[in-house]
C-alpha cells in the first residue's frame, strides 16, 4: 500500500499515533484459536430448541391452525401462535417514528410471502421439533400474488399490506421520496441529446458462514439474556421491549460478534420470539436458522429498478438529469423506506447538474422482506448511474473519465437537495484513479481542484 | 423418533436391517446426514456395514472394481486410476472427498454427482448381493433402490480414451453447471468408430447423450465432423433448473463444453 | 433415546462420551466436549467451518456421526497452541490479517494444517485447492492464502 501525501497536505496531520499505523486486530487471537465466543458457543442445561412453522404459499389467508398433533409430539415443551404475542404487529423503525406496524412475528390471519413466521415450535430436541413442525396443519386460501414492482404498482393490483392500504410506502411527501432542482424539462429542451435508459438488479443474500440465530437464558429473576449476532444490538433490544411489552430492563442482551454480517442482520427476528419462549417456558431457548433460512428466509438487498434520463450537451455538460427508483421491499417496510429515500439523497450522483427530478418509491410485493445490506439504497443506484455515464460519453464521442472530470461535483456547488458541497475530493480521486490504472486524461483536467472553480 | 445408527459386519445383515421402514443407508454422510441435518424426519434409522470388501480397489488385466465406500480422495491417489483421478478430484473439496463414497455418488442429485457421470460413460455395472445390474438401468430405476450397492465394475478405456470436463462457475471448487464424460474410440483413419458421452445436470441424474453419440460415428475429431453431434446433444435431456444454472443456461452452454472436450 | 458410548482422543487427551445415536461429532464436540472450536455454518457439508482432522485426514465434523469414530485420533484449532504458544498457522493468520469475523478461521486453519502435514511446502495452486471447501465471505482469501504461504515459506528455510 502506498500514501500519496501531496493531496491536501494543508488539512493533513501527520504527527498522528495511531491513524496511518498499522494496529493487530484486538479480535485475531481470539479467532486463530477458536476462542472467540459466538453466541452458539453458548450451551445451557436444558435448553430448548426452536423451529418455525413457515407459509408455503407467497400470500394466502390463514382459515384455521391446528397444533393439538404437534403439541401431543414426544419432547414438544410448547407452542406459539400470533396469540401468543403481546403486540404482535410491530415495525422496527417505529423506533425513529416511520410507521406504520405493518408486520407480524407470527402471522395472524394472512400470509404475505413464502416462508413467512406462521407457528414456533419448541422442543427438547432440534429433530423433535422439525417432527412436530412437520404435524402443524395449517389451512390456508390462496389469494393472487403480486412479484413485480410496475404490476404491483398497476391500479387493481392484489393489495399485499393491509397496514398499507396501497401497494408503496406513503411518504409525508407523497408516494414517494421526491427532489425538485431547476426546471429539467427546460434542461431536457435545451440539450444536444437526451438519453433515457433502464437499469434493474435482483434481490441479492449476504450468504453470512455464521446463520442468524440467538441463544436466550432465563435469568431466574424474570431477566432474560439474550446472546445474539445481531448487528443491531440496541435497536433489537428496544424493539423486543415493544414486541413483549417487557421493559428494557429485563432485557440483557449481550452481543458484537457476528459471523459475518454485511446488513443482514440488523432485522429484528429471532430474538423477541426466542425471548417469548424462554419466559413462557422457564428453560434456555435457541433459535439459530438453518443454511437455507438463512438463504431463503433472512431479508435480502432489495430488487431495485432505476430509469434514469440525461439531458447532456456536446460540450460534455450534462444539463438535466431525471431519475426514478423503484425498491422492492418485499412484503414488509423493515430498512426498505429508508433504502428508497437514501436513493432520492443519492441521485443525481457526485455529479453538478443544474436541473434535476427525482421520484424514489417503496413498493410492496409478495416477495421475502429485503432489508440493509452494504450501501442498500445507493450501491445498485451507483452502478446504474456509472453505466449510465459511459453510455453518455459514448454518446457525445467523450472519453468516459475526461467526461466526469467536466461533471464531477466541486466543494461550493449547490446540490440537487440544497446541501452545498464540501469536502468533495473526486476530482483529486479520479487524477490518482487515471495515473494509477494509466489511464491518461488532458493537462487540464490533471490541473483541476475540487477546492478552486474554474482551476 | 429420534435418529440411531446400526453397524452391521457384513452386507448381508445390513440388507436385512434395511428391510425396516424409515432406513437409509450410510455411506460417507455427505448426503443422508446433511439430509437429517436439514430437516429430513422421514428417516429414522441410519444402517451401514463394515464389511471390508466394501473399501478396496483392485485392478487387474484392465478391469477395475471399486468397493461402494471408497472414497473420491481414495481414487484420486490410486496409482492404477489415473485415468479417474481428475474425475474423483472434481468432487467436493479436500474433506468432501475424503468422505464421499463411490456408492453414495451414484444416489447424489444433480448437481451434484459428477463421479456417476464418469461411470456413465464407462458403461459400468453396478453390483449388489442381488447380482449386477448396467449402471444406465441402475440410474433409471435408482429412486427405488434397496440393496446395498457393494461395488462398481468397468474396464478402463485405452490411454486417452476417456475425456472428463466439469463446468463450475468457481474455480476450483465449484457446482457443477454441468459435466461431461465421454468414451471415444478411433478407427485407424480417425473416425469415431464408437462412442459414448455420459452427461451430469442435463437432468435429475447422469444421462447418455445418444444423439449425439449416434451423429459421432463415422465422423472425424474435427469442427466440421462434430458439428451434427454439438446440435444434437442436448436431444432428450431435461436440465435441472437451480441456484447455479438455469435449464435454459445449461442447454445454451452444452454444446459449447463439449465442442471443448471432444476437440481437446 | 439410545444412548452410546464414543471415546476417542482429542487434541491428545482422551475422551469418553455417551452421545444419542445419530450424534454428528460436531454436535457433540460442541455440545457435550465443550470445544466450540469447530462453527456449524451450513450442516449440508458447503461451507468447511465445521472442519476438524480426523487420522490426518481433512472432515467435516456436521457430517460425520460421532460413534463412527470411535478409536479415532481428532484435532481441532482450539489444541493447536502449545500453552500460550500460537501455532505458526495461526501466528500468519494473525500477521497477515486473515481473519475478519473469524467464523471460518478455525476450518481455514484446520484445512491449512492438513495440507502442510502432507505437504510442507506447497504452490500457490495447491494452498488454492486445500482451501477450496472452506469459504470466508469477509477479508476475501488472498490474506488467508497470503498467511499459508508464509507458512510454508519459513518451512522451506528451516528445511535448507
Amino acid at each position: 500500500m502506498e500514501l500519496r501525501k501531496n493531496y491536501f497536505a494543508d488539512v493533513r496531520r501527520d504527527d498522528l499515533h495511531e491513524i496511518g499505523q498499522p494496529r493487530p486486530r484486538s479480535d485475531s487471537p481470539g479467532h486463530v484459536t477458536g476462542k472467540t465466543a459466538f453466541f452458539a458457543d453458548r450451551n445451557f442445561p436444558g435448553m430448548l430448541h426452536l423451529k418455525m412453522v413457515r407459509s408455503p404459499h407467497h400470500h394466502a389467508r390463514i382459515r384455521s391452525i391446528d397444533t393439538s398433533e404437534a403439541e401431543k409430539h414426544p419432547g414438544v415443551v410448547k407452542i406459539l401462535t400470533a396469540k401468543d404475542v403481546p403486540h404482535n404487529v410491530y415495525t422496527i423503525l417505529i423506533l425513529i417514528q416511520i410507521g406504520p406496524e405493518d408486520e407480524t412475528v407470527l402471522a395472524d390471519g394472512k400470509v404475505r410471502w413464502k416462508g413467512e413466521a406462521v407457528v414456533a415450535v419448541l422442543a427438547e430436541t432440534e429433530r423433535a421439533a422439525q417432527e412436530a413442525a412437520a404435524k402443524v396443519k395449517v389451512d390456508y386460501e390462496v389469494l393472487p400474488a403480486v412479484f413485480d414492482m410496475q404490476e404491483a404498482l398497476k391500479p387493481g393490483a392484489p393489495l399485499v399490506n393491509e397496514y398499507h392500504g396501497q401497494n408503496y410506502y406513503l411518504y409525508d411527501s407523497g408516494e414517494c421520496r421526491k427532489v425538485r432542482f431547476g426546471d429539467v424539462e427546460a434542461g431536457f429542451t435545451g440539450a444536444d441529446h437526451v438519453l433515457e435508459q433502464s437499469y434493474q438488479s435482483s434481490p441479492i443474500e449476504h450468504a453470512p458462514t455464521e446463520t442468524t440465530g440467538c441463544v436466550v437464558a432465563p435469568e431466574g429473576n424474570d431477566r432474560f439474556t439474550c446472546y445474539t449476532n445481531t448487528q443491531a444490538m440496541f435497536f433489537t433490544l428496544d424493539n423486543t421491549s415493544i414486541i413483549l411489552q417487557m421493559p428494557g430492563s429485563k432485557l440483557h442482551f449481550v452481543g458484537g460478534t457476528v459471523g459475518g454480517g454485511f446488513g443482514g442482520k440488523v432485522d429484528v427476528i429471532v430474538e423477541p420470539i426466542a425471548i417469548l419462549g424462554a419466559k413462557l417456558t422457564g428453560r434456555p431457548v435457541c433459535f439459530i436458522y438453518s443454511r437455507e433460512e438463512e438463504m431463503q428466509i433472512s431479508s435480502p438487498r432489495a430488487a431495485e429498478k432505476v430509469v434514469i434520463k440525461d439531458g447532456v450537451m456536446k460540450d460534455g455538460r450534462i444539463v438535466a438529469r431525471k431519475v426514478t427508483g423503484y425498491t422492492d421491499a418485499g412484503a414488509y417496510s423493515r430498512h426498505s423506506p429508508y433504502g428508497a429515500q437514501k436513493g432520492a439523497g443519492h441521485y443525481p450522483g457526485p455529479y453538478t447538474i443544474p436541473n434535476v427530478w427525482i421520484d424514489t418509491y417503496c413498493v410492496y410485493t409478495n416477495r421475502t422482506p429485503s432489508s440493509a445490506m452494504r450501501g442498500f439504497g445507493v450501491t445498485i443506484g451507483d452502478f446504474a448511474l456509472e453505466v449510465q455515464m459511459d453510455k453518455l460519453a459514448r454518446l457525445i464521442g467523450m472519453d468516459p473519465l475526461e467526461f466526469r472530470f467536466i461533471n464531477a461535483y466541486r466543494d461550493g456547488d449547490m446540490k440537487a437537495h440544497r446541501q452545498p458541497t464540501e469536502g468533495a475530493a473526486l476530482i483529486e480521486c479520479m487524477q490518482e484513479a487515471s495515473r494509477a490504472a494509466n489511464w491518461p486524461v488532458a493537462e487540464k483536467y490533471m490541473a483541476m481542484s475540487s477546492y478552486v472553480k474554474g482551476a | 423418533m429420534a435418529l440411531a445408527l446400526q453397524t452391521f459386519a457384513t452386507v448381508k445383515d445390513a440388507n436385512a436391517a434395511l428391510k425396516a421402514a424409515g432406513t437409509r443407508y450410510l455411506g460417507g454422510g455427505t448426503l443422508v446426514v446433511r439430509a437429517a441435518n436439514e430437516g429430513d424426519v422421514s428417516v429414522s434409522g441410519l444402517i451401514r456395514s463394515t464389511e471390508p470388501s466394501l473399501s478396496t480397489i483392485a485392478v487387474a488385466g484392465g478391469k477395475v472394481r471399486i468397493g461402494a465406500s471408497v472414497t473420491m480422495a481414495a481414487i484420486a491417489r490410486h496409482p492404477d486410476l489415473g485415468t479417474l483421478a481428475k474425475t474423483a478430484r472434481a468432487v467436493g473439496g479436500p474433506a468432501i472427498r475424503n468422505m464421499a463414497t463411490v456408492g453414495g455418488n451414484l444416489f447424489a442429485p444433480a448437481p451434484y454427482g459428477d463421479f456417476a457421470v464418469a461411470l456413465l460413460a464407462l458403461d459400468a455395472t453396478v453390483s449388489t448381493d442381488d447380482g449386477e445390474t448396467p449402471i444406465e438401468t441402475f440410474l433409471a430405476k435408482r429412486d427405488g433402490s434397496r440393496a446395498i450397492v457393494t461395488s462398481v465394475g468397468f474396464t478402463l478405456p485405452p490411454q486417452g480414451g476417456f475425456r472428463f470436463l466439469k463446468v463450475s462457475r468457481v474455480k476450483p471448487k465449484g457446482v457443477s453447471v454441468l459435466s461431461i464424460a465421454t468414451v471415444l474410440q478411433q478407427a485407424p483413419d480417425g473416425t469415431v468408430s464408437s462412442a459414448r458421452i455420459a452427461l451430469g445436470c442435463m437432468a435429475d441424474r447422469p444421462v447418455r447423450a445418444s444423439a449425439a453419440e449416434k451423429a459421432l460415428l463415422g465422423r472425424m475429431l474435427t469442427a466440421d465432423g462434430i458439428a451434427p453431434a454439438l446440435a444434437a446433444a442436448s436431444d432428450g435431456t431435461s436440465p435441472i433448473t437451480d441456484p447455479i444454472a438455469s435449464a435454459w443456461y445449461r442447454n445454451e452452454v452444452l454444446p459449447v463444453h463439449l465442442g471443448r472436450l471432444l476437440l481437446a | 433415546m439410545a444412548k452410546v458410548p464414543v471415546q476417542f482422543t482429542l487434541n491428545g487427551s482422551e475422551k469418553a462420551e455417551f452421545v444419542d445415536s445419530g450424534t454428528t461429532l460436531l454436535h457433540a464436540l460442541r455440545d457435550k466436549i465443550g470445544d466450540t472450536s469447530p462453527k456449524g455454518g451450513c450442516h449440508q457439508g458447503s461451507c468447511g467451518a465445521c472442519s476438524v482432522i480426523i487420522d490426518g485426514e481433512l472432515r467435516l465434523s456436521c457430517l460425520t456421526l460421532a460413534e463412527t469414530c470411535d478409536g479415532a485420533v481428532i484435532s481441532t484449532t482450539s489444541g493447536l497452541s502449545d500453552s500460550g504458544v500460537l501455532h505458526p498457522l495461526q501466528r500468519a493468520f494473525l500477521d497477515t490479517f486473515a481473519t475478519q469475523c473469524g467464523f471460518c478461521t478455525p476450518g481455514m486453519i484446520m484445512a491449512a494444517k492438513v495440507l502442510l502435514d502432507h505437504t510442507p511446502n506447497p504452490s500457490r495452486d495447491e494452498v488454492v485447492e486445500a482451501l477450496s471447501g472452506n469459504i470466508c465471505r469477509c477479508t476475501g482469501y488472498e490474506p488467508i492464502i497470503q498467511a499459508v504461504l508464509t507458512v510454508a515459506r519459513s518451512n522451506s528455510q528451516n528445511a535448507a
